[in-house]
C-alpha cells in the first residue's frame, strides 16, 4: 500500500461515511478495477461480506466484558461495597476479602459470556470460510473464493442447492426464462419456493460487459422489499425490486446456476439486519421481585441505622476510654457521632448479603434450566415437522404460569390452515360437492386419521363415484369399506414419494363435472371459448402464484419426506397396487354412459414435454388457499402444468395444452384484498384479466345483478358453514387499454419515490368493471384437540378470545366447533354501524348483566355470556368514551370473538385489555397479521404452520400446534412459576435468616460490626454451601405432578393474579427468617453466656445450625424428592463439613483478625455442639413444619406452603 | 421403533431426567406417622433434657466478686487507688467438699473483647515467631505498634497491651495453720494455641530475640520474663497470655486462670474449710462500669453449669408430646380424609 497523507485518509473516511449514510447508493462493477489498490476501488466504502457477530475480541475481552457487566445495577452495588471496604475508617473485613464475591460473580458471568461469544466466533468463521464463486477478470471465469472475499460490486455465481453468500441482484440464470427459485427457509422458515427473475434478461450474460450503474436504497431489514434500478450507459433505467434480489442465507433450488451482482454484503445484508438475537422482556415476577429487593434495601438501611445508633449510645455511655477501645493513631478517640456515622457504612458491608445479589445470577441459571426442560419436552415435539418448541425469549418462562387472557388467531392457529376445496358457485349455480364432503367425513374417522397416503398417480377419480348424489350414502359405506381393505392389503414396497396427503384431493361434484365435460367434449375452446365454466376453472388454475415443481427435481429437504413420516405404522403404507384395488370394480359401469370418456387422466399428450404428466406435479403455493384452488381445478381436468414469469401452461380436460402468455401479475395486498393475473389467451389472443379476492370487494363490481345477488347468498351460506370464501372474476381488456396501462405500470415499477402507491394505483385502475364468474368455499379444518385444549384453558380460569379477519358467520361457526361458544351460552352479537347504536348495546347489556347479578336467585349460577363483535363495531367500542363500558362488559364474557379485525386492531385489543384490566395476556397466532398482537401481549406465541414464519420470528415461544398450549401453560407454566416464585422467596428468607445472626450479635459487641463467623466461611456459606440447593429447587421441584395439572386445570389458578408470590408470602417468609435467626442465635447465647467461650467457637454452632435450618427449611418446601435432590442436599452438608474442617486445619495465620484454626474440630469433639445444633434446628423449624404439615395432612397437600402461611397469618 | 435418525434429529431425548419424570418420593406425612413421630421426638428430648439438667445441677460453682465498688468489700481500697500491685484478700468458707477437678477462673463483666477494632489489633505473624514482624509490627496493631520513641512493641496491639494482670494465690487455713493450695497453670490454654498458633522465635536465649523492642505499654515485665518460675512458660507461649489472646465471645465472660492441682489433700477437690485468696489488684474495671470476679467450678461432660439447655430440651420435648396428644384428639374426632 502506498503512503497516503493523513488528510487524504480523513477525507476518504468522511466520504465513506457519507456514502454509507446516503439514501441512495450507486454501485458499479468491480471488474474494471480488479487488482488495483484499495483506495481506487469504487465500492470500498461498503462493508465486506465477512461477518462478525461476536461481541468481544480476544485482546479486549476483559475490559469490554467488565464494562458490559458494570452496566448492571447489582454489580455496581457490589463495587460500591468493595470501595467502602477500602476506606480504613469504614472497612469491616480485609479489603481483599470483600473482593471475593464480586470476583466470583463477575468471572462466572464472564465465563458464560466468553463461551457464548466463542460459539458465535466459531459459527462466524464457518460462515466466512464457506466457498463461493466470484468472477475474476484475469482468469476470465468464476473462481472459487470464500464468502468473506465477496465485496459489493462483485459478480457471484451460485449453483443449485447452494446458499447465497450476500444479497445479489439477479442478472442471469441458467433458466431460459431468467427465473431462479429460492427457498428462504433459513431466513424466515418458509419452505415453499419463491421465484426471482433476472433484471436485464440478456440470455447471454457476460460479467465484463456489465457497464451499468446500480442505484439502490440504503440497506434496511425489510425482507419483502427492495427498491433500485440499473442505469445503462444510455441512461435507460431498468427497475429492480425484491423479485430480482437473491437474499443472503437463502438456498437456490430448481435452477442450475445463476449470476448476481452483489448489492449488500456482510452486515448490511437483509438477513443480518434481521438478526437481532434473542429478545429480553421483563417478567411480572421480576417486576415484583424488584419491589421486594427495594424492601430489602429499606430493611438493610434500618438495620444499619439501628447499628449506628446503638454504637452511638454505647459509646456515649462510656465514662472513660476502656482498655478494649482502640484509639486511632492520633491517640485521641473520635467523637461518637463521627464513629457512628462510619459505623453505618461498616454495617452495610457486614450485612450486605441482605440484598440478594446472587439471586439474579441464580434466577438466570434457573431460567436456562427451565427453558432446557421446556424445549426438551417430548410432548411438545412435533413428529411431522421434526420441530421442538422454541423459546425465543429467555426470561419470561414464569409468566406462562400467570396467564389470564389468551388472544388467539383463528386461521392456522385453531385451524390447520390446510385448505380443502369444499363447494363452489358458478354463474349463480351452487355445486355442493357432496361426494367430497363424504370423503372428508370418512377421513375424519379415527382409523382413517392415521394419515393415509394416496398416490395421485393412480386415481382416475371421477370414475369411482356415482354421479347421482342420492346414492352417495351407499357409496360412502362402500368406499369406506374398500379403503380399509386397501390399508390392510397395502404392502411395503411402494414408491409413494411425491404423493400428497389426501386433503389436497378433491372429488368433483357430479353435476358440475358433467357440465364441464359436456362443454369440453365439443370442439372445445374454439366454439365455446367464452363459457363461464371454462373461465372459472381457468381462473382457478391461472390466477395464483403457485410454482410447479417436478417430482423428479431433487430438493434437499429434511423434514417432509412423506415416506419417513409414516414408517412407524405399517398399516399406512399404501402401494400403488392397493391404490388400484381401491376402486370398486362395479363402480365404473354407470360412468361410461355419461360421456366421461374423453376425460381420461392420461390423455394423449399434445405437448412436446412428455415428462409433464400430472402425476409428478408438485405445487408450491405461498398460501394454502391457492394450492387448494389449483388442486380443485386439477380435479376438474384443468391442470396447471408449469409457470414461468411469462407464461402459464394449463391442460384442459380435453387434453389440449394451452400456453397463456402472462403479461402481468398484480400481487395480493391487504388493501385491495385481491390478486389478478393478466394473460393473453393463446387462441383468441384476447387480453384477459383473471381476479380472485374477497367477496365484499368483488361483488361491488358485479355484472349481472341477479348473479351477484345469488352468489352473495351462496357466499353467506358458505360463511355460515365456516368456509372461507373467495370470488372469482374476469375481465377482457382491449389492446389499446392494455398498451396504455402497461406504460403506466412500467413507470410505476421503476419509480423510487412512492412506488407502492403507484403500483397499487395501476392495479386498481385495471381491476375495474370485472365480470363475476363465481365463488368458492374452502374449508379450513380444526386442529387436533382444539376443543379439548380450549376447555382445559377455560377451566384453568383463562379467558380465550378469538380475533380473526374472517366473517362473523365463519368465526361463530368455528367458535361453536372448537367449544369456545356453547349452545346454552348467551351470545351477544355486536354489529353496529353507528356510534350511538354501539353505545346503546353496551349500556343495555351491562344493565342486564347488573340486573342478573343482583337477582338473588342467580347467586350460584352465572350466565355464560359470549360476545361476538366485528371490526367496525370494535373500532367504536374502543373509542375513548366507550372504552370503559366495553371493558366492563367483556369482563363478564366467557368468550369474545372479534371478526374482521385488522392486525392493528388485534394489537389494540390486546393492549387495551392488558392495560385496563391489569392482567397477564398471551397472544397466539401463526401469520404475519398476528405479529402486532404477538408483540403487544405479555407473551407472544407463534405457531409454525403453513403461513410462513413471521409470527414465529416475532414470538417469545414458537409451538407447532395449538394443543401444545395446554401442556405449555398448565404444566410448564405452573411449574416454572411456582418453582421460581418459591425459589425467590426462599432466597430472601435464606439471606435474611443468615444475616440476622450477625445483626443480633451486634447487640453484644457494642455495635462494632464484629462477625463471630470467619469471613471466608461466611462467603463460602453463601457461594457454595447453600447456593446449589435453591437452584435445584427452582429447577426440579414438582409441587404437583404433570398428570394432576393436566387433569385438574383449576390448579393453574394458583398462579394467576398475584399468585404464590405475593406481599404476605414475602413478609411471612421474612418474619419467619427473623424468628429462625433469633432461635439460631439465642440458643447458643444462653448456653454459652458467662462461660469462657471464645468468639469463633461461639460462632461455629451458629453457622452449623444455620446451615441445617436453611437446608431443612428447604426440605420442608420441597414437595418431591428425587435422587438429584438427595445428592445435592446431602452433598451441601458434606461440603460444609469437609471445607470447614479442611479450612480450620490449614489456616493457622492466614486470615489475621479471625482465627478459625482447629475450632470446628474442637467443637465436634464436644457433645454440647450437637445438642445446640439439634435444639436450634428443631425449635427454629417447628412452627413452619407444624403449619405446613398439619395443613397438608388435612388433605390440602396439593397446595403449597407459602400460600398457607399467608392464609394462616391473615386468619389471626 | 425403527426410526431413521436424521428424520427426527430434533427429537428430544426421552429420558426420565429431561422429561422430569425421575422417580420421586413425596413426603406425605399422615397422622399415622406424624403422631408417633412426635411422641418419640418429644420423649427423646425430655430424656436429653433430664440428663442435662441433672448433670448441670451436679456441677458446683462458686463465684466471688472482688471488684470492690462497694465500700464494705475487701478490695474497695485497691479499686479506688491507682497503686500498682495493690494487695487485698478475699475469704470464703467451704462447708462440704468441692468436688474435683476444680477450675479456677477469673471473670470480667461489661468487657468487650469482641469489639471489632480491638480484635484486629494484633499481629499474627509476630505471634507466630516471625522475627521480621518484631522489627516492623503490622499496622493493624496501631497505635500499639510503636512506642513514643518509635521502637517496635512486641507483642504489639491492643489485645496484648490490655492483658489481664491481676494475680491470685489460694491458701487454706486448717486449724490455725495456713498452707498454699497448689495451682496448676499448665495446659490451661488451647493445645493448638500453645503448639501451633503461637511460637517463640527460635533464638536462645529468648531475650535476644526481643532486642530493640519494647514491652507493651501496660505491661510490667517484658514478654520473655512473664513467668520466672518456668522458662518454657515465657514469651508468646505463656499460658496466661494465650488464654487472654483467645478473645471472649460475649461482654460477660470468664477465663481459666488455674486448675487446682489434684494432689495430696486436694486429690478429690477442695475439702471443706476456710480459704483465702490473695489478690494482686492491678486491672482497673470500674472506669467502664466493669466487674471482676473469681469463679471456682468443676466440669462435667457438658462443660460448666448451664441449666438453660436442659430446660429448653424439656420444654420442647413436652411441647411435642402435648402437640401429638392434641393431634390425636383432633384426629380421633374428625378422621382426616386422607387416612382412608
Amino acid at each position: 500500500m502506498t503512503w497516503r497523507s493523513p488528510l487524504a485518509l480523513v477525507r476518504d473516511a468522511l466520504r465513506g461515511q457519507r456514502a454509507r449514510e446516503n439514501e441512495l447508493r450507486s454501485l458499479e462493477s468491480n471488474l474494471p478495477y480488479e487488482g488495483l489498490e484499495k483506495g481506487k476501488q469504487p465500492n470500498r466504502y461498503f462493508p465486506s461480506n465477512a461477518i462478525k457477530t461476536t461481541k468481544y475480541s480476544l485482546l479486549f475481552f476483559i475490559p469490554m466484558n467488565l464494562y458490559e457487566q458494570f452496566h448492571r445495577l447489582a454489580n455496581l452495588y457490589f463495587v460500591g461495597l468493595v470501595i467502602l471496604n477500602f476506606i480504613p475508617e469504614v472497612n469491616a473485613f480485609q479489603p481483599e476479602i470483600a473482593l471475593i464475591p464480586i470476583c466470583v460473580i463477575l468471572s462466572l458471568t464472564a465465563m458464560k459470556d466468553a463461551w457464548e461469544d466463542f460459539r458465535r466466533y466459531q459459527s462466524d468463521r464457518k460462515l466466512n470460510n464457506m466457498p463461493c464463486f466470484i468472477y475474476s477478470r484475469k482468469e476470465k471465469q468464476f473462481v472459487e473464493r470464500h464468502w468473506k472475499d465477496v465485496r459489493v460490486g462483485d459478480f457471484v455465481k451460485v449453483v443449485c442447492n447452494e446458499i447465497i453468500p450476500a444479497d445479489l441482484l439477479l442478472l442471469y440464470t441458467s433458466d431460459p426464462n431468467g427465473v431462479c427459485h429460492i427457498e428462504t427457509a433459513n431466513l424466515d422458515g418458509e419452505t415453499n419456493l419463491k421465484q426471482r427473475t433476472a433484471v436485464s434478461g440478456h440470455p447471454e450474460f457476460e460479467p465484463e460487459s456489465f457497464n451499468g450503474i446500480l442505484v439502490c436504497e440504503k440497506p434496511n431489514n425489510n425482507l419483502n422489499h427492495f427498491k433500485g434500478y440499473v442505469e445503462k450507459p444510455d441512461k435507460q433505467k431498468v427497475g429492480a425490486g425484491i423479485e430480482s434480489l437473491l437474499l443472503r442465507g437463502c438456498t437456490v433450488r430448481n435452477t442450475d446456476h445463476a449470476v448476481g451482482f452483489v448489492v449488500y454484503a456482510g452486515r448490511e445484508t437483509k438477513s443480518m439486519l434481521n438478526n437481532s438475537g434473542p429478545r429480553y422482556k421483563r417478567s411480572k415476577l421480576e417486576r415484583r421481585l424488584n419491589i421486594d429487593v427495594l424492601f430489602c434495601v429499606i430493611l438493610l438501611f434500618t438495620m444499619c441505622l439501628i447499628g449506628a445508633l446503638g454504637h452511638y449510645l454505647w459509646l456515649n455511655a462510656m465514662p472513660v476510654v476502656p482498655p478494649y477501645l482502640v484509639p486511632p493513631t492520633s491517640g485521641q478517640l473520635d467523637r461518637p457521632s463521627l464513629t457512628s456515622f462510619y459505623m453505618f457504612f461498616t454495617m452495610i458491608i457486614l450485612l450486605q448479603i441482605l440484598i440478594p445479589i446472587s439471586l439474579y445470577v441464580s434466577i438466570e441459571l434457573v431460567k436456562i434450566g427451565q427453558i432446557f426442560f421446556i424445549t426438551n419436552d417430548i410432548d411438545l415435539y412435533d413428529e411431522e415437522t421434526d420441530s421442538r418448541i422454541q423459546c425465543k425469549a429467555l426470561n419470561i418462562t414464569e409468566d406462562l404460569g400467570q396467564i389470564e387472557y389468551i388472544f388467539s388467531d383463528k386461521t392456522g392457529t385453531l385451524t390447520e390452515n390446510k385448505m380443502v376445496f369444499r363447494r363452489c358457485s358458478i354463474m349463480g349455480t351452487e355445486y355442493p360437492h357432496k361426494e367430497n364432503a363424504i370423503r372428508l367425513a370418512v377421513l375424519d374417522e379415527p382409523e382413517a386419521e392415521e394419515e393415509v397416503i394416496f398416490n395421485q398417480h393412480a386415481q382416475p377419480l371421477p370414475t369411482r363415484w356415482s354421479l347421482d348424489s342420492e346414492e352417495a350414502n351407499v357409496e360412502d359405506t362402500h368406499g369406506h369399506g374398500s379403503r380399509r381393505r386397501s390399508k390392510v392389503t397395502g404392502n411395503a414396497q411402494s414408491d409413494v414419494a411425491f404423493s400428497s396427503p389426501l386433503e389436497t384431493e378433491v372429488v368433483p361434484d357430479g353435476k358440475l363435472f358433467q357440465k364441464i365435460s359436456r362443454t369440453s367434449s365439443g370442439s372445445l375452446s374454439h366454439s365455446q371459448k367464452t363459457d363461464a365454466y371454462l373461465d372459472f376453472f381457468l381462473a382457478l388454475a391461472i390466477c395464483n402464484t403457485v410454482v410447479v415443481s417436478m417430482a423428479t427435481t431433487k430438493r434437499r429437504r429434511v423434514s417432509v419426506s412423506p415416506q419417513a413420516k409414516h414408517t412407524n405404522t405399517p398399516l399406512e403404507t399404501l402401494s400403488k397396487d392397493s391404490e388400484e384395488n381401491f376402486q370398486p370394480s362395479g363402480q365404473t359401469e354407470g360412468v361410461d354412459t355419461t360421456g366421461l370418456q374423453p376425460c381420461s387422466p392420461h390423455p394423449p399428450s399434445l405437448s412436446d414435454e412428455p415428462a409433464l404428466t400430472s402425476d409428478n406435479l408438485r405445487y408450491e403455493a405461498e398460501s394454502p388457499d391457492e394450492a387448494a384452488l389449483v388442486y380443485a381445478a386439477k380435479a376438474y381436468g384443468f391442470t396447471l402444468l408449469s409457470r414461468t414469469p411469462d407464461s402459464v401452461s394449463v391442460r384442459l380436460p380435453s387434453g389440449e395444452v394451452l400456453d397463456f402468455e402472462v403479461l402481468d401479475t398484480l400481487t395480493f395486498d391487504s388493501n385491495r384484498k385481491r390478486m389478478s393475473v393478466l394473460v393473453r389467451h393463446p387462441i383468441t389472443k384476447e387480453y384477459v384479466l383473471y381476479t380472485k379476492g374477497y367477496a365484499s370487494i368483488l361483488t361491488g363490481h358485479g355484472n349481472k345483478k341477479n348473479i351477484a345477488t345469488v352468489t352473495q347468498r351462496h357466499l353467506d351460506c358458505y360463511a355460515k358453514e365456516g368456509l372461507r370464501t373467495l370470488c372469482i372474476a374476469k375481465k377482457v381488456v382491449s389492446e389499446a387499454v392494455y398498451k396504455r396501462w402497461s406504460v403506466d405500470r412500467k413507470n410505476a415499477m421503476a419509480a423510487i419515490e412512492n412506488r407502492e402507491r403507484l403500483v397499487m394505483d395501476t392495479a386498481v385502475q385495471l381491476e375495474k368493471n370485472l365480470t363475476l364468474l363465481g365463488a368458492t368455499g374452502i374449508e379450513d379444518r380444526l386442529q387436533e384437540n382444539v376443543p379439548d385444549t380450549i376447555q382445559a384453558l377455560r377451566e384453568a380460569g383463562i379467558k380465550v378470545w378469538v380475533l380473526t379477519g374472517d366473517k362473523p358467520e365463519t368465526a361463530v361457526n368455528i367458535g361453536y366447533a372448537c367449544g369456545l361458544l356453547e349452545d346454552e351460552d348467551l351470545v351477544i352479537n355486536m354489529a353496529a354501524v353507528f356510534q350511538i347504536t354501539c353505545t346503546n348495546i353496551l349500556d343495555c347489556t351491562l344493565e342486564e348483566v347488573r340486573r342478573y347479578n343482583a337477582d338473588p336467585r342467580n347467586v350460584d349460577t352465572t350466565q355464560n355470556m359470549s360476545l361476538v363483535i366485528d371490526g367496525l363495531t370494535l373500532d367504536k367500542a374502543l373509542s375513548p368514551d366507550l372504552l370503559d363500558r366495553f371493558v366492563a362488559l367483556v369482563k363478564h364474557c366467557r368468550a369474545v370473538l372479534c371478526c374482521r379485525v385488522t392486525p392493528l386492531q388485534k394489537s389494540r385489543v390486546v393492549k387495551v385489555i392488558r392495560e385496563k384490566l391489569k392482567v397477564m395476556t398471551l397472544a397466539v397466532g401463526d401469520g404475519a397479521n398476528d405479529v402486532n398482537m404477538i408483540q403487544a401481549a405479555d407473551i407472544g406465541i407463534g405457531i409454525s404452520g403453513q403461513e410462513g414464519m413471521q409470527a414465529v420470528m416475532a414470538s417469545d415461544f414458537a409451538i407447532s400446534h395449538f394443543k401444545h398450549l395446554k401442556k405449555l401453560l398448565l404444566v410448564h407454566g405452573h411449574w416454572c412459576y411456582t418453582r421460581l416464585a418459591n425459589m425467590i422467596i426462599y432466597f430472601f428468607y435464606k439471606n435474611v435468616a443468615y444475616v440476622n445472626l450477625l445483626f443480633w450479635y451486634q447487640f453484644f459487641c457494642g455495635f462494632s460490626a464484629t462477625a463471630m463467623i470467619d469471613y471466608w466461611l461466611m462467603i463460602f456459606f453463601n457461594l457454595f454451601f447453600t447456593s446449589v440447593p435453591p437452584i435445584m429447587f427452582g429447577l426440579m421441584d414438582k409441587d404437583i405432578s404433570a398428570e394432576m395439572l393436566l387433569g385438574v386445570p383449576e390448579l393453574y389458578k394458583t398462579g394467576q393474579g398475584e399468585g404464590d408470590y405475593r406481599f404476605t408470602t414475602f413478609w411471612v417468609s421474612i418474619l419467619d427468617a427473623f424468628y429462625q435467626s433469633l432461635v439460631c442465635f439465642f440458643v447458643p447465647y444462653f448456653v454459652y453466656q458467662d462461660s469462657d467461650i471464645d468468639m469463633f467457637t461461639f460462632g461455629t454452632p451458629m453457622n452449623t445450625s444455620a446451615l441445617f435450618i436453611i437446608l431443612m427449611h428447604l426440605s420442608i418446601e420441597i414437595k418431591s424428592w428425587t435422587v438429584v435432590h438427595w445428592i445435592i442436599m446431602l452433598g451441601s452438608v458434606a461440603l460444609y463439613f469437609i471445607v470447614t474442617l479442611a479450612y480450620s486445619a490449614v489456616c493457622v495465620t492466614c486470615n489475621p483478625p479471625s482465627n478459625p484454626y482447629w475450632i470446628l474440630q474442637s467443637q465436634m469433639e464436644d457433645p454440647m455442639f450437637y445438642l445446640i445444633c439439634i435444639l436450634s434446628t428443631v425449635v427454629a423449624l417447628l412452627p413452619r413444619y407444624r403449619v405446613c404439615h398439619s395443613l397438608s395432612s388435612v388433605g390440602l397437600k396439593i397446595f403449597n406452603c407459602p400460600e398457607f402461611w399467608g392464609v394462616f397469618v391473615s386468619t389471626f | 421403533m425403527v426410526k431413521q435418525e436424521s428424520e427426527s434429529a430434533n427429537r428430544p431425548d426421552n429420558t426420565a431426567f429431561t422429561q422430569q419424570r425421575l422417580p420421586a418420593w413425596q413426603p406425605i406425612l399422615s397422622a399415622g406417622i406424624v403422631i408417633p413421630g412426635f411422641v418419640l421426638i418429644g420423649l427423646a428430648f425430655i430424656g436429653i433434657g433430664v440428663a442435662l439438667l441433672v448433670t448441670s445441677r451436679s456441677i458446683q460453682v462458686l463465684e466471688l466478686d472482688y471488684t470492690g465498688d462497694s465500700n464494705g468489700s475487701p478490695c474497695s481500697s485497691c479499686s479506688q487507688s491507682d497503686i500498682a500491685n495493690c494487695k487485698c484478700s478475699l475469704n470464703f468458707t467451704l462447708t462440704t467438699l468441692f468436688q474435683g477437678p476444680v477450675f479456677f477462673y477469673y471473670g470480667l463483666s461489661n468487657y468487650f473483647q469482641n469489639y471489632r477494632r480491638y480484635g484486629a489489633s494484633k499481629d499474627d505473624n509476630q505471634l507466630y515467631g516471625d522475627l521480621s514482624s518484631f522489627t516492623s509490627p503490622s499496622s493493624s496493631c496501631s497505635p500499639y505498634n510503636y512506642d513514643s520513641s518509635k521502637k517496635p512493641i512486641v507483642p504489639c496491639g491492643s489485645i496484648a497491651n490490655s492483658m489481664f494482670n491481676d494475680t491470685f494465690t489460694l491458701t487454706r487455713t486448717v486449724s490455725g495453720t495456713t498452707n498454699n493450695v497448689t495451682l496448676d497453670g499448665k495446659g490451661i490454654a488451647w493445645w493448638t494455641d500453645y503448639n501451633i498458633k503461637y511460637r517463640n522465635p527460635s533464638v536462645t536465649p529468648l531475650k535476644n530475640a526481643f532486642n530493640g523492642t519494647v514491652k507493651p505499654i501496660n505491661w510490667a515485665k517484658p514478654a520473655y520474663e512473664l513467668d520466672a518460675s518456668d522458662r518454657s512458660n515465657n514469651g508468646f507461649v505463656n499460658q496466661d497470655f494465650l488464654v487472654w489472646m483467645r478473645r471472649a465471645a460475649l461482654p460477660n465472660f470468664r477465663k481459666l486462670y488455674r486448675r487446682i492441682d489434684a494432689s495430696g489433700d486436694y486429690q478429690k477437690g477442695l475439702p471443706a474449710g476456710n480459704y483465702t485468696i490473695d489478690i494482686t489488684y492491678n486491672y482497673p474495671v470500674r472506669a467502664f462500669n466493669g466487674a471482676k470476679k473469681i469463679v471456682f467450678s468443676n466440669v462435667s461432660w457438658m462443660g460448666g453449669s448451664n441449666e438453660f439447655l436442659g430446660i429448653a430440651y424439656l420444654v420442647i420435648g413436652s411441647l411435642c408430646v402435648v402437640m401429638s396428644v392434641v393431634m390425636l384428639i383432633v384426629y380421633a374426632k374428625f378422621k382426616f380424609p386422607d387416612e382412608e
